[in-house]
């Protein structure tokens, strides 16, 4: 190669080629530094978590500090799904909005706002949550108040991916509609909708995967319960699997670990599985 | 035309967003208010946290009902903050500029895709997982190995010197929420190398750089502003995060962190600590104090996602107008 022959007649030229290698290596080092901890935090997560799943611990009630997760598993469940009901019609109809009609002032300040949200800490908005429902409306630790907690949290993130799979639709289709003399609503669902839905889709199941693994906006609203939901939704608590992760592993008690690690093992699955689906079908669809 | 009741309905739930923070914002002000009267800007200076006597019968000072011997400061949280976020951007930074640059330029264009999912999978692992693998791994890591050999290698520098640390406290905080920051911050710079126009690219390779010194000197100055978003932006992130780092920080009160093995707290981890003993406060003093810590925090966290958000938007219109 003549870099290499030029190597030898140029020490200058030799000196760059060292720190070039060294910039490489450091940077190959880097990686590995960022991906060894994912790669242990997964196999603990999966060597324990696998090692204390059995069938008793998705039949039974967690007792104390042992017993099985049901009521953990059954409320995680709920408040996500209570979560997807309420923010996925206000983040799609946002998104609907912001790609549709978001391109004068007001548009522009709702995505603002929007990616400004989803950087507010979790806490902050449990927090808020706390004082207005646990407190202001006296529904004391809930379902409700938890499902709507973790919708705050989802609504920015739908509306956003919501805008940005409609904004794939080609302008072409739209005119095409208004051609023939539909109206706003027929031109959005019958034509631009249907398209863009697998994109809407996913922002869905990534929204799941947050409220999954949250666990910070739930400990004040939510609460902790023994026993599997018993429907009402407000004034009785709910259990959930992270708060079995962040309370448990504190225990002194091997039972406790173990239903810690079972627990979080549920829950990485849950969120891996959702969000490589995902990124593996956008990335095949934008590729 | 008039506007269609079905648009009024879009823009009604599109109005939900702004809506959120406004309400956020204003109910945790008016929550918070009669403690925001009571502590005054001493708030953020004072040290000490301390929930006065419960048992015994409130007292009235400053015109509000508080029990005997209450003070709220809160200085001791925001140096927890502000010290983990530190120390985890110090470390995050060139970390994530290493990773960015082994992403855009010097993985195989086969492994690209494979690479970066496993940094994107970094950002999607519940913090409470990394709180997790804090406890079951990291502190004892930093009890047994990293504390001693940072003590005998850099002892003589009062901060790292440490008796007999726990693991518990500033540098597991600080190392996790590292882990947690640089997916973020990696993401941002290489979406921002991939960018880079072919021709500034060959520019650069015409006048004989190399290939990293392509990356380095004429890609890298290319993509400042991104860099210094995403770092705002990682900043954002590592001043709110709560579940990993209340797990492992030791969970410190009224005492300044001297060491880098000290046990610390952060706002966000002492509101979900805290909240526990301030639902016993009668005059419900405390459990406002607390609205009082996560208004602060909203507001940094706001004013930092702003400035992050302004220079990284400014950018991409810069670019597209470039290319």
């Amino acid at each position: 190669m003549s870099v290499s022959e030029a190597a030898l007649e140029f020490p200058l030229l030799r000196g760059r080629r060292i720190r070039t290698r060294i910039g490489w290596a450091l940077s190959i080092f880097a990686f590995l530094l960022v991906a060894a901890p994912l790669i242990d935090i997964l196999l603990l997560v999966a060597v324990r978590g696998i090692s204390a799943i059995s069938i008793p611990l998705f039949t039974t009630v967690t007792n104390g500090i042992s017993g099985g997760l049901l009521n953990a598993i059954v409320g995680t469940f709920v408040l996500s799904g209570g979560a997807l009901i309420i923010g996925v019609p206000i983040g799609v109809g946002g998104g609907i909005y912001l790609s549709e009609f978001g391109s004068g002032s007001f548009g522009a300040i709702v995505r603002f706002l929007s990616d400004v949200l989803t950087g507010i800490p979790s806490i902050v908005l449990g927090y808020f949550s706390y004082i207005t429902m646990i407190i202001g409306l006296g529904w004391q630790f809930s379902a409700l108040a938890g499902a709507i907690t973790l919708a705050l949290m989802v609504v920015p993130y739908m509306a956003r991916l919501t805008e940005l799979s409609l904004r794939q639709v080609p302008l072409s289709l739209r005119e095409a509609g208004y051609a023939l003399g539909a109206s706003e609503r027929k031109v959005i669902f019958r034509i631009v909708l249907p398209p863009a839905l697998p994109g809407v889709l996913t922002g869905a199941l990534l929204a799941l995967a947050i409220s999954v693994g949250e666990t910070a906006p739930l400990i004040y609203t939510a609460g902790w319960s023994n026993y599997v939901w018993n429907g009402k939704l407000t004034h009785e608590p709910i259990g959930y699997l992270t708060y079995v992760i962040w309370s448990f592993i504190n225990q002194p008690f091997a039972s406790a670990h173990a239903l810690a690690f079972a627990a979080a093992f549920l829950v990485v699955l849950v969120v891996l599985v959702i969000n490589i689906t995902a990124r593996t079908l956008l990335f095949a669809r934008t590729a | 035309m008039r506007t269609s009741p079905f648009r009024i309905g879009l823009i009604g739930l599109a109005g939900i967003i702004p809506g959120m923070l406004v309400a956020v914002v204003l109910f945790l002000a008016i929550y918070s208010w009669p403690a925001i009267h009571f502590n005054g800007i001493g708030f953020l200076f004072r040290e000490t946290w301390n929930l006065g006597n419960l048992y015994a019968d409130p007292v009235t000072r400053r015109g509000v009902q508080v029990p005997i011997g209450a003070q709220y400061g809160i200085l001791v949280f925001i140096v927890g903050t502000l010290a983990t976020s530190a120390i985890a951007l110090l470390i995050a930074v060139p970390v994530s500029l290493g990773v960015a640059i082994f992403l855009a330029e010097g993985a195989p264009p086969r492994l690209r895709p494979t690479l970066s999912l496993m940094v994107e999978l970094l950002a999607v692992v519940p913090s409470v997982v990394y709180g997790l693998w804090g406890v079951a791994v990291l502190v004892p890591l930093i009890a047994h190995d990293i504390a001693p050999v940072l003590n005998s290698v850099l002892g003589f520098i009062p901060f790292f010197a440490g008796g007999s640390p726990t693991g518990f406290g500033l540098l597991s905080s600080s190392l996790v929420l590292t882990l947690m920051v640089v997916p973020i911050i990696t993401a941002t710079i290489y979406s921002a190398l991939l960018q880079v126009p072919r021709p500034d690219k060959e520019a650069a390779y015409a006048l004989g750089a190399m290939k990293f010194e392509v990356a380095v000197r004429a890609m890298l100055p290319m993509v400042r502003g991104s860099i210094v978003g995403a770092i705002i932006l990682g900043l954002g992130r590592a001043l709110g995060e709560t579940m990993a780092v209340l797990m492992v920080s030791g969970g410190a009160i009224n005492y300044l962190p001297g060491t880098i093995t000290s046990p610390i707290s952060t706002m966000a981890s002492f509101i979900v600590s805290q909240l526990d003993s301030a639902e016993q406060d009668p005059t419900g003093m405390a459990v406002r104090s607390l609205a009082e810590i996560a208004l602060v925090l909203f507001i940094i966290t706001v004013i930092v996602n702003v400035i992050a958000r302004l220079i990284t938007r400014g950018l991409h219109v810069g670019l597209g107008s470039r290319a």
